[in-house]
């Protein structure tokens, strides 16, 4: 008897610890949106900044990720796609394969702050394309390619194996079978990683820190060539370098909402695509 | 004709495979290209110092050590508060909770891998600090503790969802074998299932405590960022990550100091590099065993 109510008590103390943290997770979420609201508005949206950030609104700071992110995934989602098809249709055991595989977790372990001083030395100094949309841009590709290989590899896996056995026995060739039979059921999948990329290149700051991001740039990007504001960065300026950081507490909060519902939405974009596939294909 | 598109095509994922590779050899090349003239002058033996002032008109020092500590008291502190919570939610998903709890709430906390470090490190700055401050009665809230705090709840989900899988993976009939012992389902929890998924635990922290000494935003805006020697939690204290942030805008190109910088950077690839390795070479051999 005394056994038991030990026991229980020890179960609730685990169920406590885990409640913690959906606690905070859940307070984080509610101090931002609820701080947030009252700053966010049309104008803030829409308009441009004055006074150093301290008023007026983000456009170009949303204008400037939106570049930053298509840049970053029209550039790392070709090459990740490729990638998977690679490792899920064509390789075999080996020293090439297993030296892929190591390439890519050792890319996704590579803290953010390195990539940033990674594409210092190669885009903006060696390739001298100088802090720019491409630097930046290319950085990032290079940062979310791990996520997308991985999701992409996956749900290349998840497509049974008979669909391709069907179509070999046909007399379709390889590539002819996994264009026709493959990707078309791997697609869905492969867009969910495209779009968690996304989410991560939207929110990453480090990266950018050293190739592209514009500490206060009241206009927009003319050429690829040049450097632009980009959210989490203002929001890092604001709450850190401005002269009056206490003052402009709204603007901060404003922008961090922005940027919490910018990542929100597309993972749970990603999230929904997932389970909407995952219903309808049925093997 | 056919065989050749086949080919090409062959060809060019394969290509596409390398770029991942060719990146890799490409960060340490590049990192070691723009740090390498340090070696010959001043001299590496110029970063196994105790003091940090690259810019001065006296004289330029750039002993790394004040850093290293600075990420290391981060990291040990981040990872003895990721431990507990990481591990027993991870049980506590696995084994504990049922079917439509788990389902919401997983998901919910995964929202946190989502989140910007920056907005992580806002909310540090804002709500967390002057929380420490009070708590503790100091001058000011930005320090190590602040950032390991946030720093842990960051890596936690990793932990979790990584520690879920390695319980999971524990073959069902050693649950029903302790059961049907007679032991209570505490005991088996303890005494069986994680100490059978004691590799994948480890591996799973081993990948946190990589991601804590990787971040950047939070530990520039909430540890303070003061280059010094300490192991007071409740002291400010400069990471290898933010010195780099930090510093790296202002510094002249080619300078001494913006060599340094580069040698911290190359210290963190070799640092998270060894702990993937070491982690993915545990998970692999885990998954076999299976």
């Amino acid at each position: 008897m005394e056994n038991q109510i030990k026991d229980r008590i020890i179960l609730w103390l685990i169920r406590l610890f885990f409640y913690f943290i959906v606690a905070i997770v859940g307070y984080i979420i509610f101090d931002i949106v609820y701080n947030g609201l009252s700053t966010l508005s049309w104008e803030f949206i829409t308009g441009f900044p004055r006074r150093s950030g301290a008023e007026g609104g983000i456009f170009p700071a949303i204008v400037g990720t939106a570049y930053l992110v298509f840049g970053a995934i029209i550039v790392a989602l070709p090459l990740g796609m490729a990638s998977a098809i690679y490792l899920s249709e064509y390789a075999r055991t080996g020293r090439f394969t297993s030296l892929v595989r190591l390439a890519i977790t050792t890319l996704a372990g590579v803290p953010s702050i390195v990539f940033g001083l990674f594409g210092l030395g190669l885009f903006v100094i060696f390739f001298g394309f100088g802090a720019s949309i491409l630097s930046g841009s290319l950085t990032l590709s290079f940062m979310i390619l791990p996520t997308i290989i991985v999701s992409s590899e996956e749900s290349l896996r998840a497509v049974p194996m008979s669909l391709r056995e069907g179509s070999l026995a046909l007399g379709a060739s390889k590539w002819q079978t996994i264009y026709k039979n493959v990707l078309p059921n791997a697609l869905p999948g492969m867009l969910t990683g495209a779009i968690l990329g996304i989410g991560r290149a939207a929110g990453e700051t480090a990266p950018i820190l050293l190739t592209v991001a514009a500490f206060y740039l009241p206009r927009l990007p003319g050429s690829i060539f040049d450097q632009v504001m980009a959210l989490p960065y203002h929001l890092y300026v604001l709450a850190t370098q401005h002269p009056e950081a206490e003052k402009v507490l709204p603007m901060q909060y404003g922008t961090a909402l922005v940027l919490l519902l910018l990542v929100i939405i597309f993972n749970l974009g990603a999230i929904i695509l997932r389970n909407h596939f995952r219903k309808k294909i049925q093997w | 004709m056919k065989n050749w598109k086949e080919k090409i095509i062959r060809l060019l994922l394969v290509a596409s495979a390398s770029i991942s590779i060719l990146i890799v050899l490409s960060i340490f090349l590049f990192l070691g290209k723009e740090a390498l003239p340090f070696a010959f002058d001043p001299g590496l033996s110029a970063l196994w110092g105790t003091r940090w002032i690259p810019v001065s008109f006296k004289e330029e020092l750039f002993g790394l050590l004040p850093l290293l500590t600075g990420s290391i008291l981060v990291t040990v502190l981040a990872t003895a508060i990721m431990i507990p919570f990481g591990v027993l939610g991870a049980v506590y998903i696995a084994e504990i909770a049922r079917g439509p709890e788990r389902d919401i709430l997983k998901p919910f906390i995964e929202i946190l891998t989502a989140i910007p470090s920056v907005v992580i490190g806002f909310f540090g700055l804002v709500v967390l600090s002057p929380i420490i401050k009070n708590i503790f009665h100091l001058n000011t809230g930005l320090t190590a503790l602040s950032g390991a705090v946030l720093l842990a709840l960051m890596a936690i989900p990793t932990v979790i969802s990584i520690s879920e899988d390695a319980i999971r993976s524990v073959p069902k009939s050693y649950k029903e074998a302790s059961l049907a012992l007679g032991a209570k389902r505490l005991q088996t929890i303890f005494s069986v299932i994680v100490p059978a998924a004691l590799p994948g635990i480890i591996a799973a922290i081993m990948l946190g405590i990589g991601r804590v000494i990787g971040e950047t935003m939070v530990v520039l805006m909430v540890t303070g960022n003061a280059a010094k020697i300490t192991f007071n939690p409740m002291s400010s204290v400069r990471t290898m990550t933010a010195t780099i942030a930090a510093e790296m805008g202002e510094v002249a190109f080619g300078s001494h100091h913006y060599r340094a910088l580069f040698w911290v950077g190359i210290i963190l690839l070799l640092i998270t590099f060894g702990l993937n390795v070491i982690a993915q070479k545990v998970l692999k051999r885990y998954r076999t065993v299976e």
